[in-house]
C-alpha cells in the first residue's frame, strides 16, 4: 500500500489549519523537483571531486619538483 | 529598521508527518515577511536534503545563488526554490536544523528580493550550512507560500512560522 502524501494548509487571516491529500499535480512538481535535486547533487559531487582529484594532482608535481609536502600544501591551499 | 515583528501563524506537524506547508491567505499589511522553519525529513537514506519552496503556487521566475559549507569543503549551486537543506533521517536524531527565510516588499509589483539560511546541525562531524540569496522577477504579490521537502515528509514536530515585518508602527 502507498503512503497518502498530506499537506497543512494555514489559512493566515482565519488561522484555521487542514491536513488535506496532495493534488496530482502537487505530486508531480515534488517528483520533478526530486529529480532536479537528483541532477544537481551528482553535478556538485563531481565538481568536488574533481576539484580534490586536481588539488592532488598539483601537489604530486609539486613534490616531483622538489617541493617539501608541507610547501606543496600551502601552495595548493 | 523594521520596528515591528509579528507572529502572523504557526504549525507544528503532527503524528506520521506532513508532505507539504502551505501559508494561505497572507495578509498584505507588512512591509516584510520571515518564515522561520525547524524541521527534518523523515527520508532515512541521508544526513541532510533540501527544502524547496514557491510563492502563490508558482514554480518559474525564480533566480538564486546558493553557496554552502559542510565542514570539509565549501562551494556554490544554482537551484531554483532552494531554501537549503534540512535533518534528514539518517542524521541524529531528535535535532532540527534552522531554516531562516527573509522575504522583502512582498507586496511590491517590482522584483522581489529573499535570502534563505539554512543550518543543519548533527551533533557530529557531518554538518551544513547553507545561505542562499535570490529575487523571484514576478509582478504579483505573494499571497501564499509552499513548503516541501526534497524527499520524504516533514517530520512530527517540525515547526514553521511567518512572521510579518513592518516599517512603521
Amino acid at each position: 500500500m502507498s503512503e497518502t502524501l498530506t499537506k497543512i494548509v494555514i489559512n493566515c487571516e482565519t488561522g484555521e489549519q487542514q491536513v488535506l491529500p496532495l493534488t496530482v499535480e502537487e505530486i508531480a512538481q515534488r517528483e520533478a523537483d526530486a529529480a532536479a535535486f537528483a541532477v544537481a547533487e551528482a553535478e556538485r559531487i563531481a565538481a568536488a571531486e574533481a576539484a580534490a582529484a586536481a588539488k592532488a594532482s598539483g601537489i604530486a608535481k609539486l613534490l616531483a619538483l622538489g617541493l617539501t609536502e608541507a610547501e606543496a600544501n600551502a601552495l595548493v591551499k | 529598521m523594521a520596528n515591528t515583528y509579528q507572529a502572523i501563524a504557526t504549525v507544528t506537524v503532527g503524528s506520521g508527518g506532513v508532505g507539504t506547508i502551505d501559508f494561505t491567505s497572507i495578509p498584505q499589511t507588512y512591509t516584510d515577511l520571515v518564515l522561520k522553519l525547524s524541521s527534518r525529513t523523515t527520508l532515512v537514506t541521508s544526513v541532510a536534503s533540501s527544502v524547496f519552496f514557491s510563492f502563490n503556487s508558482s514554480t518559474s521566475n525564480f533566480n538564486n545563488i546558493t553557496f554552502y559549507g559542510s565542514g570539509t569543503s565549501a562551494s556554490t549551486f544554482n537551484e531554483a526554490r532552494n531554501a537549503g537543506s534540512q535533518n534528514s533521517g539518517g542524521s541524529t536524531s531528535g535535532i532540527f536544523a534552522n531554516i531562516n527565510i527573509m522575504i522583502c516588499g512582498y507586496t511590491t509589483s517590482n522584483n522581489k528580493a529573499y535570502l534563505a539560511e539554512a543550518s543543519v546541525e548533527n551533533n557530529a562531524t557531518e554538518a551544513y550550512i547553507y545561505g542562499n540569496a535570490s529575487t523571484w522577477t514576478d509582478s504579483a504579490a505573494i499571497t501564499s507560500i509552499t513548503l516541501t521537502p526534497n524527499a520524504g515528509s516533514f517530520a512530527e514536530y517540525s515547526t514553521a512560522t511567518l512572521y510579518g515585518i513592518k516599517n512603521t508602527v
